[in-house]
């Protein structure tokens, strides 16, 4: 498996059933693919729908009906269509289990950074500022570098998405929550070595593995 | 009261300068023939409320290509590179809000509160100059309400009287804004007569409605 792959596989292994969920775009909605068949989730969409979805062809496509990545979508049997104020209710009101996202940047603190890069990117925040301080678990999944350089870091440089949001982090190397407010890897992934996570990894952290 | 008005009437509810918003998200949901006619007017300098600005050439997109916009409040410019490069060039003057709090901002607007108290932004840019008022040991971010001068929403179906039906993603903000508008006009692509829809199943009361567009 690539890292990437590596990344949804682990990813999918914290759904529970019936559990409520936003996934963000990329990444971490390719966990959808990975989970067991004895778990049933719910997904949430925060342009306006929840249930389970597919791809629109162009046999089913309806113009009224994209994800929150703007592509064609079908929301499948059971779903359900709401405006964006019930949505963010959702999302901000704790009603969500959990919600997966990426990240340019995470520190020792729980704090996030994946808005903007002064100067050069200015996607805007969407819905993660709301995503982070209302779903009950935040998970950020990741590779764990960019181009060689460290994502989980002492402190974020970027501008913060959230403060102290952050309860787990999985990246192909490895598992990391925050124990009792401290960064604790928990799992390394097999093949890794803690000097070589630790290399890659300028955030302090506890080690407590559970693998 | 007849609130049916022909497409070419809208230059006539067009001012420069004045702040308008437009529903729909990537550009599903956009009143796009309203879109094309506000473009054969010369209105210009316009504020504009939206979650985003959907694609370059499409949606909301095409008001941004034609430089219509001068100030503009929205969660997400990512997937248009002309909006970005026009903030950067300083033409456009950007407030990027998080896109919870823009739908309650105008919520605010529609309800006729005097803002909302929200946690999400605290810590961050997005609290920068605000108010935090802390409420039983808990920080909240003062955010004041958003108000429209002039709304283009979308609706799938209306009646004559200007309730609303909506078909699958694309109640997302045109259902706040048309509550929040001084003047709501919605693009729709059908008018019944009134009685015709199920009043259990109306998504947007007759009364936030000033004007119907059939297109």
């Amino acid at each position: 498996m690539d890292a990437k792959e590596i990344i949804a596989a682990r990813v999918a292994k914290e759904f529970k059933n019936g559990d409520f969920v936003n996934l963000g775009i990329g990444l971490p909605t390719k966990a959808v693919d990975y989970i067991s068949k004895e778990v049933q989730i719910n997904l949430h969409s925060e342009n306006g729908f929840a249930g389970i979805w597919d791809t629109a062809t162009p046999e089913t496509l309806d113009k009224d009906v994209v994800d929150a990545g703007g592509s064609n979508v079908v929301l499948q049997s059971g779903g359900l269509f709401f405006d964006s104020v019930t949505s963010f209710e959702i999302i901000r009101g704790g009603h969500l289990d959990m919600t997966v996202l990426g990240a340019l940047e995470v520190d020792e603190e729980g704090n996030l950074a994946n808005w903007k890069i002064p100067g050069k990117l200015l996607p805007g925040m969407g819905g993660a500022m709301d995503l982070v301080n209302g779903a009950k678990k935040v998970i950020i999944s990741m590779v764990h570098t960019a181009r060689g350089n460290p994502k989980i870091l002492k402190k974020c440089t970027l501008p913060l998405t959230g403060k102290g949001v952050v309860d787990m982090i999985i990246t192909e190397m490895g598992v990391f929550e925050f124990i009792d407010g401290k960064l604790t890897l928990t799992e390394l992934t097999p093949g890794v070595s803690l000097e070589e996570l630790k290399a890659v990894t300028p955030a302090s952290y506890e080690v407590a593995l559970k693998n | 009261m007849e609130k049916k008005i022909a497409i070419n009437e809208i230059g006539s509810f067009l001012k420069d300068g004045m702040t308008i918003s437009i529903g729909g998200f990537m550009g599903c949901g956009n009143a796009h023939s309203i879109i094309d006619e506000i473009l054969k007017t010369d209105v210009k300098n316009l504020t504009l409320i939206a979650t985003d600005t959907a694609r370059d050439g499409f949606g909301i997109g095409k008001l941004i290509d034609d430089r219509r916009i001068t100030k503009l409040y929205a969660s997400h410019i990512g997937t248009n590179k002309e909006t970005q490069k026009q903030v950067i060039e300083g033409f456009i003057d950007l407030e990027l809000v998080p896109q919870g709090t823009l739908a309650e901002r105008i919520r605010a607007a529609a309800a006729g509160l005097g803002g909302v108290l929200t946690q999400t932004g605290l810590g961050t840019e997005v609290q920068d100059g605000k108010d935090v008022i802390n409420i039983d040991g808990k920080d909240y971010i003062l955010e004041k309400p958003l108000h429209i001068d002039l709304a283009f929403i979308k609706a799938y179906k209306a009646d004559k009287a200007g309730n609303l039906i909506y078909n699958g993603s694309t109640r997302n903000f045109n259902v706040p804004m048309a509550g929040a508008a001084t003047v709501t006009i919605a693009e729709v692509e059908e008018i019944v007569e009134n009685g015709t829809l199920n009043p259990n199943f109306i998504h947007t009361p007759f009364v936030y409605i000033n004007h119907l567009i059939k297109a």
